[in-house]
């Protein structure tokens, strides 16, 4: 059992700006602790995560994975999600890298097909798709999880960036609700990308029925 | 459509609510990072460091993560940006031999130097980067967002 990271460093005025680990949050932990022995094994020396708003899931991984075995590495456009972030890895022993930046950006020249592990729980709630293009401008809470149309308006940009990030042995782990349309996403990524995805868990949380999918390139036929 | 122009103003407001943190930029990092303004697609690489206030910090040494890691660095970047710092203690070019010497020296420019301050530049289209208590800002205005 690893321990869901400490997070008693953050205060209830932080999390008015950035979003507080949730069930979404959880079950990606969850299916990342249930990977751990796989995991390990890739040897990943490259981890960068989308959106790491309080940091939570990147200190997580980096306690599976060893704080020393991997460089970590993460992005959100929320300037206090980057502190938050930072303070996250230093209060629980885990060298992480933020970066101010939208998704992949900075990195997708010299990361080229690099990332051992690749994170993402997007903003995947459907709303209104001013609502969607509104939040990220603000860059503040609100963008973690006004999804826009299907709730898909962030995640569909970096699902067409992910083949050319994911090293020969990477993973891609993203959170996704139903209506997001699990199988349309996972159909959509081996046709178009070669990547083959499958639902790694799921669980229903309140209203919210919530998965978590696991992209890898496709196996050479034997 | 991402906007990501008004990082700054937010940056500089909450650096004043939030204490002052550990900066972590190191030149693993920067060795991965590109500019990415629009139309800036050769040359754009390796950021030149400006007025980078640096401290070192020892980290913990695992010579399987540097063995692993260094297919992935771009050699002649990293040891120009090392320099750049102040710190010449690499090899212009690479050794073949990955000995322990090597690796404590590779070990240290790569995860110990921590730029807190200062910028990096674009080598091709001078696009500036702020470094702010050790976090990149690499957000690009609408207009330069390819």
């Amino acid at each position: 059992m690893i321990p869901t990271p400490d997070l008693s460093h953050l205060k209830s005025a932080d999390f008015e700006h950035v979003y507080e680990p949730a069930e979404d949050t959880f079950i990606l932990l969850d299916a990342l602790e249930e990977d751990a022995n796989d995991l390990r094994d890739l040897q990943p020396r490259t981890c960068l995560e989308i959106g790491s708003g309080s940091g939570c899931v990147t200190a997580f991984l980096g306690s599976i994975l060893g704080s020393a075995s991997s460089l970590y590495l993460t992005t959100d456009i929320n300037p206090y999600a980057c502190k938050c972030t930072k303070t996250t890895g230093a209060q629980n022993k885990v060298p992480i890298e933020p970066l101010l930046a939208s998704l992949a950006s900075p990195f997708r020249r010299r990361l080229r097909r690099s990332v051992d592990i690749l994170l993402f729980n997007p903003p995947y709630v459907p709303t209104e798709s001013d609502e969607a293009d509104s939040a990220q401008q603000h860059a503040d809470i609100a963008g973690a999880w006004a999804g826009g149309r299907d709730g898909m308006v962030l995640t569909d940009i970096l699902l067409e960036q992910v083949e050319s990030l994911l090293s020969p042995t990477g993973r891609f782990y993203l959170v996704a609700v139903k209506q997001n349309d699990i199988k349309g996403i996972c159909q959509r990524m081996l046709e178009r990308h070669g990547l083959q995805g499958e639902v790694a868990l799921q669980r229903r949380a309140g209203r919210e029925h919530l998965f978590v999918l696991r992209f890898r390139r496709q196996q050479p036929a034997t | 459509m991402l906007l990501e122009a008004c990082s700054l103003c937010y940056s500089v407001l909450y650096s004043s609510i939030l204490a002052v943190l550990a900066g972590m930029v190191r030149l693993i990092t920067h060795n991965l990072l590109a500019c990415h303004a629009k139309g800036c697609t050769s040359n754009n690489f390796p950021l030149q460091f400006q007025d980078a206030a640096i401290e070192l910090r020892d980290a913990e040494f695992n010579a399987d993560f540097l063995r692993g890691f260094l297919p992935r660095i771009e050699w002649p970047a990293l040891v120009g940006a090392a320099r750049q710092l102040g710190d010449a203690s690499l090899p212009a070019e690479q050794p073949e031999m990955l000995d322990d010497e090597f690796l404590q020296k590779l070990h240290h420019v790569l995860l110990e130097i921590h730029v807190e301050e200062g910028a990096m530049v674009c080598p091709n289209c001078k696009h500036v980067y702020p470094i702010s208590n050790g976090i990149p800002n690499m957000l690009l205005a609408e207009h330069e967002i390819g």
